[in-house]
């Protein structure tokens, strides 16, 4: 492909300034986390719980995406499958054979996880467009056999999912309940992400990110980094359509349409590639402004999207979180 | 007799129609072709175009009493000018960047469009008559082709070869392909290549939107209608090879007609047909089946 | 012991409380209208549906003025279940709606008909057909008011059998209604000496149909039966003469609405046959009601239409006469209330949510026989509700003992 090496790979430059000073980082790191976790806490009491609790399902969704193009520089546009395909195994299970909740989301992880390791080993030979291409191409092989198998209710979705007794023991039927539970769940994929980033696997994926020759030269396997990145993704991705399908008790789909993944897109480049944050903070905007606006504007939504989409790429590329940063840190980034 | 259980009328007449959507796959991938080849952008907004296209066609008639005919260069032309000036305004920035911005940004501009569509006009469609000329149609025998199907595809295909010409044969079209190797070099030597992009990304716009008009009386007039066609697009310009136009142009035409087997032997499939064959073209042979090694 | 009698004394006395607050609570009844604004349906539910539901409830409010106040919430569902339940959980959880109504397009009105098991609030159906709501997916919240596909294949595809049309080839949506749809005639031609050579399942929407009518041409069959509704309808109709199909063959709307022959004209559907539940022009009372949504909507109004200010009529006077707008005590009301309004004739409630009056067989007139725009009907027949509807003994609804 012409002049990779030309025109800078697609990141935000406050990524780089994430993995910076040494003592610094993980005491911010940890407050960022209790921070998390007393607003999580508390939002049910004053939000509307079933809002947040799409609003976790698509923080974690854009946060697994992230992880393959913020940090590992590949811009999937059929993440939508995975979500998807999750989201139908575990409401099949769950309603068809009588499995728990926690069960059910995890069957459905596995399935996202096994489904991306057959496209990723497809897809990661190529690389750029191509890739992206590929991937979206493997998404509507989904979305279309999801369509025809009779057990996904085709146009009609997968309806009536029970929310069930986690563990056998505790009713997921109140909203207050099942909120906690999503919300474990997002902990528990937030915290994954975050501890893969800031591994030395994460700094090998932004290595490759950063120039794949060199990385290639310095003996790394790239293909396999590049791989485990695109499984784990898909693996989180699953978890939170899953998840979704049982809050929501719905698995249709929409959850599988390009449009999908291209919302995903949408929310991490608003929020900020390459930040850990960032693909949360779009989820919230973009699933807040959805939620907002829906009743008022009806069709206008999607002109919106559209709108900040093209606003973010031309000057606001590093998302929100990405320009706070670079707000922050401006004196410190350009040493 | 039955070829493979199927009597030959119904293949035959399916076969037909399927030459018909392949035109339409053989006239936006040439758009698309012809863009990415100059500009190496995606243009997720050629389905907004092909859309747009047809809503001129028919805001034009129900409006202004404008007609089909004089609508078929209206409406490329108004399209073309639009789009040249997004590309003048916005796409121009993204050039020095990775060219999924300009993928993403396209993205952006054809959820816009639809937006604003489906804001004035919903999504169920408006529809767009025959033009009188071209009413009625032929009994062929295995079944009865509507004039105006056959039209279609004499003008789609005449369209594409056209263009194809123009690209491989002229001197203009010489230009072109030495600006998208060496746009430096063709610069020193006294040519506008950034006019030259400009035009190229109007000129493929305007493709689509043509392709919009032809397809105005067949297709309900919705917001849509872009949508549904620009992923099988993508899988078109992938297989035939990104940036061939004859590769475009072939493929377009040879999917249409898989599609249409497809659904004859086994309609379940017919959605899915030509995305599996995108990914074995993809492993096989990745260039495309007509592309050129990058 | 004292503890235990102050226990005792606090829990009779908020039952005593509780029964004299045995009202409607906040004092507000909410009713919410779920529709396709925008989409393929748009013309024979949507907007119109949103104006008769108003209508109701102004008339209500007006005729019977009540102690409670009447408010009335509207959404787009785009014709997609998911959007439809998740507006649907919103209004029962969060804005306090206590009937949801409308509910074009089967997907949606499955989906709301389990949302509204869940959280116990009525859902009251127009605008769907599939017999699935009173059969596989019935409970005792969910009424299914206007029509569905039973209905429509005992008058239509009946007919058309009986007058000769014995060979059909299917054109079908691929969604719950389309299949219902389907099924439901299949059992009727069959049982009528017919034979179904095959079908077609189309996307749903649909634009471009010609394939599946080729496949609809070469099995030769007499009838093909468009197993759809709204612009698929339509679309197939103009698309089939495009291609020459008719008239050799004959096209069968399974479920054709006044807004389809409207759009379409009455050149390209003269003679045609349709069941419908409702028509402006049937009677004094249909037109004086008819004319009043006339000037509201300016097109006359359907049977999906007429149907939802005839449900929310009935639902709110069930409200006033228990003075509650718990869900129990308002459903065992309307299913003790006849229906007899301009709507339905001999109208009742059945166990399995099924609302049964009387369904019409009509046939649309050629241009000479209209009188003006809208005059497009000719009565045919007058089918009996119980004759019409799927007979309670055959029901697959779990709530029918047997």
């Amino acid at each position: 492909m012409s002049d990779a090496s030309v025109s800078p790979p697609l990141q935000s430059k406050g990524a780089s300034a994430g993995t910076g000073t040494g003592v610094a980082r993980p005491l911010g790191d940890r407050l960022m986390f209790v921070v998390l976790i007393v607003v999580g806490l508390v939002a049910p009491h004053l939000v509307y719980p079933t809002f947040l609790m799409k609003v976790l399902c698509f923080a974690l969704f854009a946060s697994a995406f992230n992880l393959l193009l913020g940090f590992a520089g590949l811009l999937s546009f059929g993440h939508a499958a995975f979500f998807a395909a999750s989201a139908y195994v575990c409401g099949y299970l769950c309603r068809e054979l009588g499995v728990t909740p926690e069960v059910g989301i995890l069957a459905g992880t596995a399935f996202a996880g096994l489904l991306g390791l057959v496209f990723g080993q497809l897809a990661i030979r190529r690389s750029g467009i191509y890739f992206a291409m590929i991937t979206l191409a493997l998404a509507q092989l989904v979305y279309f056999i999801e369509l025809e198998l009779p057990f996904t209710g085709g146009e009609d979705g997968l309806q009536g999912i029970p929310r069930g007794h986690l563990l056998g023991l505790i009713d997921l039927s109140g909203n207050l309940t099942m909120y906690y539970f999503v919300f474990a769940i997002f902990l528990a994929g937030f915290w994954l992400i975050h501890r893969t980033i800031h591994s030395p696997f994460g700094q090998i994926l932004k290595a490759i990110r950063e120039n794949e020759q060199r990385a290639i030269s310095l003996g790394y396997a790239v293909e396999r980094y590049k791989l485990v990145a695109f499984v784990l993704s898909a693996t989180l991705a699953g978890l939170a359509g899953a998840t979704k399908s049982i809050v929501f008790q719905l698995a249709s789909l929409t959850d599988a349409h390009w449009h999908m993944s291209g919302e995903v897109v949408l929310m991490t480049l608003l929020g900020g590639l390459g930040t850990v944050l960032g693909p949360s903070v779009g989820a919230l905007t973009i699933v807040g402004l959805e939620n907002l606006l829906a009743d008022k504007v009806g069709p206008w939504v999607t002109v919106i999207m559209g709108g900040i989409f093209v606003v973010c790429v031309l000057v606001f590329r590093r998302g929100i979180v990405g320009e706070l940063r670079a707000l922050v840190l401006a004196p410190k980034d350009e040493a | 007799m039955t070829i493979f259980g199927v009597p030959p009328q119904l293949l035959f007449s399916q076969l037909l129609l399927g030459l018909i959507n392949g035109s339409f796959y053989a006239v936006l991938s040439l758009g698309l072709a012809v863009i990415f080849g100059m500009l190496n952008v995606i243009n997720f907004a050629h389905g907004a175009q092909f859309m747009i296209g047809a809503f001129v066609a028919w805001i034009a008639l129900t409006q202004f009493g404008v007609n089909y005919w004089e609508a078929l260069v209206l409406s490329p032309l108004l399209v073309g000018a639009l789009s040249a000036l997004i590309e003048v305004s916005m796409l121009r920035r993204l050039y020095k960047l990775d060219h999924l911005y300009g993928l993403l940004l396209t993205f952006g501009l054809a959820l816009i469009a639809e937006g604003v569509f489906r804001n004035f006009y919903g999504v169920s469609g408006e529809s767009y008559d025959v033009p009188d000329q071209l009413a009625g149609g032929v009994n062929l025998g295995f079944m009865f082709l509507p004039l105006y199907r056959g039209w279609v595809v004499v003008a789609a295909l005449g369209v594409c070869l056209a263009v194809w010409f123009a690209i491989e044969r002229t001197r203009l079209g010489a230009t072109l392909r030495a600006a998208t190797q060496r746009p430096d070099l063709v610069q020193s030597l006294g040519i506008n290549v950034p006019l030259l992009m400009t035009a190229t990304y109007a000129a493929g716009a305007a493709l689509a939107a043509f392709a919009g008009v032809l397809a105005a009386p067949i297709m309900q007039v919705n917001p849509l209608m872009g949508s549904h066609l620009i992923i099988v697009v993508f899988a078109v310009v992938v297989i035939g090879g990104m940036g061939s136009i004859l590769g475009s142009i072939v493929t377009g035409v040879g999917l249409g007609l898989v599609e249409a087997f497809t659904k004859v032997y086994y309609p379940q499939a017919s959605g899915v047909v030509i995305f599996l064959i995108m990914v074995i073209v993809l492993l096989v042979r990745p260039a495309g089946l007509f592309g050129r090694q990058a | 012991m004292k503890s235990k009698l102050l226990i005792g004394a606090a829990g009779l006395a908020m039952v005593l409380v509780g029964a004299v607050h045995a009202q409607v609570a906040d004092g507000v009844v909410k009713i919410g209208v779920l529709t396709d604004l925008s989409g393929a349906y748009s013309d024979l539910s949507g907007q119109g549906s949103v104006v008769a539901v108003q209508m109701a409830i102004d008339d209500f409010v007006a005729r019977e003025k009540p102690s409670f106040k009447v408010e009335m919430v509207y959404a787009d569902h785009q014709n997609k279940p998911d959007i439809a339940a998740n507006k649907a959980r919103e209004w029962f959880e969060r804005d306090g709606v206590d009937m949801v109504t409308d509910l074009v397009t089967s997907s949606t009105a499955v989906a709301v008909a389990k949302i509204g098991k869940e959280k116990d609030k009525i859902v009251l159906v127009n605008g769907a057909g599939s017999t699935r709501l009173t059969n596989e997916d019935c409970n005792d919240v969910t009424v299914h008011w206007a029509y569905d596909t039973y209905a429509l294949a005992n008058g239509t595809a009946k007919t058309l059998v009986q007058r000769g049309g014995k060979t059909w080839f299917f054109l079908t949506a691929d969604y719950v209604f389309g299949h219902s749809l389907e099924k439901d005639a299949s059992d009727v031609i069959v049982a009528s000496g017919g034979k179904v050579l095959g079908s077609a399942a189309h996307p749903f929407p649909g634009t471009d149909f010609s394939s599946f009518l080729l496949k609809a041409q070469a099995s030769g069959a007499q009838v093909i039966g468009l197993a759809n509704a709204g612009t698929d309808t339509t679309n197939s109709i103009k698309q089939a003469a495009e291609f020459g199909i008719t008239p050799k063959q004959t096209l069968a709307g399974l479920l054709v609405f006044i807004t389809d022959v409207n759009s379409l004209g009455l050149k390209a559907t003269q003679g045609m046959y349709l069941t419908e539940g409702f028509y402006w022009d049937l009677n004094e009372e249909t037109r004086v009601w008819s004319k009043r949504f006339f000037e509201k909507h300016k097109k006359m109004p359907t049977m999906v239409q007429a149907g939802d200010y005839s449900a929310v009529m009935h639902y709110l006077q069930a409200v006033k006469a228990v003075n509650s707008d718990d869900t129990r005590k308002v459903m065992a009301q309307m299913k003790k209330t006849p229906v007899n309004d301009f709507f339905a004739k001999n109208g009742r409630i059945r166990d399995d949510g099924r609302m049964v009056h009387d369904m019409y067989l009509f046939e649309v007139k050629k241009p000479s026989e209209s009188k003006g725009p809208w005059d497009y009907y000719k009565l045919v027949a007058t089918i009996p509700g119980d004759e019409a509807f799927q007979s309670l003994s055959a029901s697959r609804c779990p709530l029918i003992k047997k």
